[in-house]
């Protein structure tokens, strides 16, 4: 399977997975793009679009300490609008996943916090999200025990299934299904589905979703080791 | 001596326990605790139920009124659910604005409604485009001992199937609505959501109905929405540790069993109701 790495920007690096059985849209990534956040990336998904800022590990408030690891907070803010309850529920899913995966054991007592914008929404904003924001924390450099990737699988009316969804196939689809999924061995970190669909396609969503968490990790591998490798 | 112990090696304290197959208090791995239900206890509620899972109780209270139908589906009603925790329940929760624990369950309760269908929007419209009944459900959370979700959605699911709504007429010359108080029907309730939690100890032991410290020390949960037919509404696992296609089979054959338990024992409760 070809997948074509072209050099966007001196940090940036492009990708379009056309390789037979994968209907990953294409996407694009750049880190260090801000200058004030320890670490920052913009992760792009076909047209959906989301900027990540860490800051961290720094100071954190005596009210929020944790003695032995690091206190994690997540901002999720809308493209338009205020954040309500829905985006307060994402950010708890983006929060417990990276709890997950990064060793906030070896830096008790202090504060990472990840902040995600979103600059355009054309499906597939959680899975965006998650992108941006383990591409955000490797910017940062913020320890971390393995990757993780978001991916959104979509089941229509008559059960076909279509990886990484555009918003016209969300609407119509009878149930849309987000995984978060570790490097390692594509473990299920997270997930959140809307609408009905039965144990087998679960299974079969999940199956897709860890062939495409592949394609996804290849292409963080090469974007960073463009990044540092010495031209 | 163990209460010391407890206190101050918790984690420890559980483990103890889950080596041997069994839990603090006594439960084995896959067994919930009691689960009581009260139908109908608040006469102010157009429907109401209280739900106790071992500790945790959670009120639902339903009320029903007019409003205006949305203008991009004139004939479709609202349902409004709202879980509030407040510093009643436990000393983690403080007054003021809903904190995020609560924002996330009520955010949970609205999917659930919404990827159930449990009711058809349609059937709460009155009037296209005048008329429409809006559900309030507020869920009250008494004592808090973990598994708040599970608790919540059976307490909605159950003042669902008790709320009757009065049928009602817009008389031509006024064009007012008027309701028959009189004349009362039940809701058409199409499927019956279960939610069964899970919480994943140590990255491999999983363990059904979490109690409060079970959750605080657990490194991750995950929460399985079911209805009748097998189908799934809902799989919330909000981060935590990784779980094999193998465990995530467990839980989902696990849901079922629980499917059925809930569904027995909500019969029997309606059913000795409409006795009286």
């Amino acid at each position: 399977m070809q997948s074509e790495a072209k050099i966007h920007t001196e940090h940036g690096t492009d990708s379009s997975p056309q390789g037979p059985g994968c209907s990953l849209r294409h996407f694009a990534c750049e880190q260090n793009l801000l200058s004030r956040p320890d670490g920052s990336a913009s992760f792009l998904q076909g047209d959906t679009s989301v900027l990540a800022g860490v800051y961290g590990p720094a100071e954190v408030k005596v009210s929020k300490e944790i003695f032995n690891k690091a206190t994690l907070e997540v901002i999720l803010r809308p493209k338009i609008g205020l954040p309500g309850v829905a985006e307060k529920s994402r950010e708890r899913l983006i929060r417990n996943t990276c709890e997950a995966v990064v060793l906030g054991a070896l830096h008790p007592r202090t504060s990472i916090t990840i902040v995600l914008q979103v600059i355009s929404d054309a499906g597939s904003l959680m899975a965006c999200c998650l992108n941006a924001t383990c591409m955000a924390l490797v910017d940062a450099g913020v320890p971390m025990q393995a990757l993780f990737c978001g991916v959104t699988c979509a089941l229509d009316s008559d059960g076909t299934l279509v990886l990484d969804p555009t918003a016209k196939q969300e609407k119509e689809a009878r149930a849309v299904l987000t995984f978060a999924l570790d490097s390692v061995d594509q473990k299920l970190l997270m997930s959140t589905t809307k609408g009905l669909y039965s144990n087998a396609e679960l299974q079969q969503c999940l199956a897709a979703a860890q062939a495409a968490s592949q394609h996804v990790f290849r292409f963080y591998r090469e974007s960073l080791q463009r990044r540092y490798s010495k031209n | 001596m163990a209460a010391g112990f407890k206190t101050v090696e918790p984690l420890e304290y559980y483990r103890r326990f889950l080596k041997k197959n069994c839990r603090a208090d006594g439960r084995e791995l896959g067994e919930f605790t009691t689960t009581t239900v009260n139908i109908g206890s608040v006469s102010t509620a157009d429907g109401s139920a209280l739900v106790k899972l071992g500790n945790t109780a959670v009120i639902c209270g339903i009320k029903a009124e007019f409003a205006a139908p949305p203008p991009d589906a004139p004939d479709k009603g609202y349902v409004v659910p709202n879980v509030d925790l407040p510093p009643l329940c436990s000393s983690r929760f403080r007054s003021g604005p809903p904190g995020e624990e609560a924002q996330v369950a009520s955010q949970f309760i609205a999917d659930v409604i919404e990827n159930s269908q449990i009711i058809l929007k349609e059937d709460l419209c009155i009037s296209p485009g005048k008329l429409a009944w809006v559900l309030y459900c507020d869920l009250i959370c008494l004592d808090y001992d973990g598994n708040i979700l599970d608790a919540c959605t059976f307490a909605l699911l159950a003042a669902l199937k008790n709320v009757q709504l009065p049928e009602v007429t817009i008389n031509e010359e006024t064009a007012l609505a008027e309701a028959n108080l009189k004349k009362k029907r039940y809701l058409n309730i199409r499927t019956h959501p279960v939610a069964t939690s899970f919480a994943v100890f140590d990255d491999t032991l999983l363990i059904v109905d979490p109690t409060g410290e079970e959750e605080h020390l657990a490194t991750g949960t995950l929460t399985v929405v079911m209805d009748e037919e097998g189908k799934l509404c809902c799989l919330h696992k909000p981060g935590g540790s990784g779980l094999t296609g193998a465990k995530l089979q467990d839980c989902l054959s696990r849901a079922v069993t629980r499917h059925k338990e809930v569904k027995k024992l909500m019969d029997e409760v309606i059913k000795s109701m409409k006795a009286k």
